[in-house]
């Protein structure tokens, strides 16, 4: 997986849990958190969408890797590869 | 003893906070089961039917109404942690409430969605308050209302730091201490600022058919994350091995066992159900010590509410409108110098309360309730109700139903003749504190739980978490946060 294609994974999972929110404009390598309005239940719920939809584990330690879309390619994308995607 | 059903997660109560609960669980592939003592789902918000028609309890308005677009609220969060669709709960907003004190409702303070208009008329009845106000309300929109261990503190005297004022203090106290408080005379200031926002910088709606929709909305949610659920089928027992609940015995006398309990019947009632166990370990010398602390300590700092409320619901053959009543949706009022919301000394304390109008929300062109409906909601004295013989409860019941009637008529506009309300009346019910526990197993008739709130839902069993009322988010909303909350935070977040 590029990590394009990781990003993508990670607005997907962001238009389901804040379908309130617009992402068509979102610059990659600012905070998330500084774009739209995402709380720490909203990151809680990417970190569990990631291990529900992909398998992906995102220990608590790590949740600050994804701060923003590039920062989440570049944690994300090694554990999509390592798992064969 | 069949111990072959075991969960993930049990939930205790199909009310608000269990069903959030329930979805977030189910969600994220949890075996999560709920189980509900009564028939019908919603705990202290729930509905039933009586003589054709169906009644609402509990909700008068769901508070903490957005409009679409403001973000960072309970409310967007619920949607959005239940994966909720705004149009789903089908909101209609109030029209306009009062806060009316005074023995005619001679002060009175307009609200609506729109904050503004409730701070313009603070600024004109109250013009030497308005700048205390407006640092309150500052104080109020900064204040972390949501961290689970912020430290206790009197409302009434952060208020008074800011209001010199005493009817003003009142007026603002009247409607945040009915729509949630368990405590007497005064509240813990994050409670306060939690209803406070609920009320007036957020505000009131409801859908057209009243908490059937949001009920359905939840259930629906649940069953297609593939909860389960079981009615009328209550948790007799928790049974407390080594510092966990190591299973739940249900009504039927079946055993399940579960890793994580949640339970949504409040903190005083949960540990009854654990000193039961207790108690019977007891009787074969098998008591664990850690077991008898969870007995004591609970007693000590959990007691029971003292604050129960009795409603009466009256059934027009016309709108309200027609009787002159079109515009308050929702009046708290109160007729005396001093506001008192303390624990009943009769039956019913009918100097104070709230009516709700249920007619007059927006519901849009056409759109409209079948009949006309008038609810009064006042305090109460659990002891009062609770022991009276069949004939006089039915009797006292009937008594206190004309006072409080004619106590919130004073708060109103003035029928077209005396007698209109009687001759437009086609039915009127009543629940009383003894209603109360009857449906929903709170002691005392205590709705709102119990004074002393444990905000990170943990109790002495590593694997018992609560929500819900006694956990501290309040109003309908903050019911559901609430499970959402616990979910996250105990199961979810936690890895477990």
């Amino acid at each position: 997986m590029t990590k394009d294609e990781t990003k993508q994974v990670v607005l997907e999972i962001i238009a389901d849990i804040a379908p309130d929110e617009d992402i068509s404009n979102l610059k990659s390598d600012v905070r998330l958190r500084d774009q739209m309005q995402l709380d720490s239940m909203d990151f809680l719920d990417i970190v569990m969408e990631l291990r529900k939809r992909h398998n992906i584990e995102v220990p608590e330690a790590d949740y600050i890797q994804l701060a923003s879309l590039d920062s989440c390619a570049e944690y994300l994308t090694p554990k999509f590869t390592a798992l064969g995607k | 003893m069949n111990t072959s059903s075991h969960y993930d997660v049990a939930i205790i109560g199909a009310g608000m906070s269990g069903l959030a609960a329930g979805i977030r669980l189910a969600h994220f592939g949890k075996k999560v089961c709920i189980f509900e003592r009564h028939n019908v789902t919603g705990g202290l918000n729930s509905f039933y039917s009586l003589g054709g028609r169906k009644y609402d309890v509990g909700l008068h308005a769901m508070t903490n109404f957005v409009r679409a677009g403001v973000k960072g609220t309970p409310l967007t969060k619920l949607l959005r942690q239940l994966r909720i669709e705004r149009d789903e709960f089908a909101l209609c907003e109030q029209k306009r409430s009062r806060v009316a004190f005074g023995p005619h409702g001679e002060a009175s303070m307009t609200f609506t969605n729109d904050f503004t208009v409730f701070e313009s008329e603070v600024a004109r009845q109250f013009p030497a308050q308005i700048d205390g106000f407006r640092r309150l309300v500052a104080l109020i929109r900064s204040y972390d209302d949501v961290s689970l261990g912020a430290v206790p503190e009197s409302a009434r005297a952060v208020l008074r730091r800011h209001l010199s004022d005493p009817l003003l203090e009142d007026m603002l106290f009247c409607p945040v201490m009915y729509y949630g408080s368990a405590t007497e005379h005064d509240m813990e200031f994050g409670q306060f600022v939690i209803m406070f926002k609920a009320l007036f910088l957020e505000g009131f709606a409801r859908p057209l058919d009243g908490v059937r929709v949001i009920l359905r909305v939840l259930l629906d949610k649940y069953r297609q994350a593939g909860g389960e659920r079981r009615m009328r089928c209550g948790v007799q027992k928790i049974i407390t091995r080594d510092s966990q609940a190591s299973a739940l015995v249900l009504d039927d006398g079946s055993e399940v066992t579960a890793t994580h309990v949640i339970s949504t019947i409040g903190a005083p009632e949960t540990e009854r159900l654990c000193a039961r166990a207790s108690q019977i370990s007891n009787l074969k010398s098998e008591i664990p010590d850690a077991d008898l602390k969870f007995q004591i300590s609970n007693l000590k700092s959990h007691p029971a509410g003292a604050l129960s409320y009795t409603e009466t619901i009256t059934v027009l053959d016309r709108e309200p409108a027609a009787l002159g009543w079109g515009d308050d949706t929702i009046v708290f009022f109160n007729d005396s110098e001093k506001f008192s919301y303390a624990r009943s000394t009769t039956p019913v304390d009918v100097r104070s309360g709230v009516i709700c109008i249920p007619n007059n929300f927006d519901y849009g062109a056409d759109r409209h309730l079948p009949e006309g409906l008038f609810r009064c909601t006042c305090l109460a004295n659990y002891e009062q109700w609770a022991h009276l013989p069949e004939g006089e409860y039915r009797a006292a019941k009937a008594r206190w139903y004309a006072d409080i009637q004619r106590s919130a008529q004073r708060f109103l506009p003035a029928l077209p003749s005396p007698d209109a309300l009687t001759h437009a009346t086609v039915a009127t019910d009543m629940f009383t504190p003894r209603t109360i526990t009857k449906f929903t197993g709170r002691l005392g008739g205590a709705i709102y739980g119990s004074p002393h709130k444990i905000r990170d839902g943990r109790t002495s069993l590593n694997n018992l978490y609560l929500a819900g009322t006694d956990q501290g988010f309040l109003g309908i909303i903050g019911a559901m946060l609430s499970g959402i909350s616990m979910a996250n935070f105990h199961i979810l977040q936690a890895g477990k």
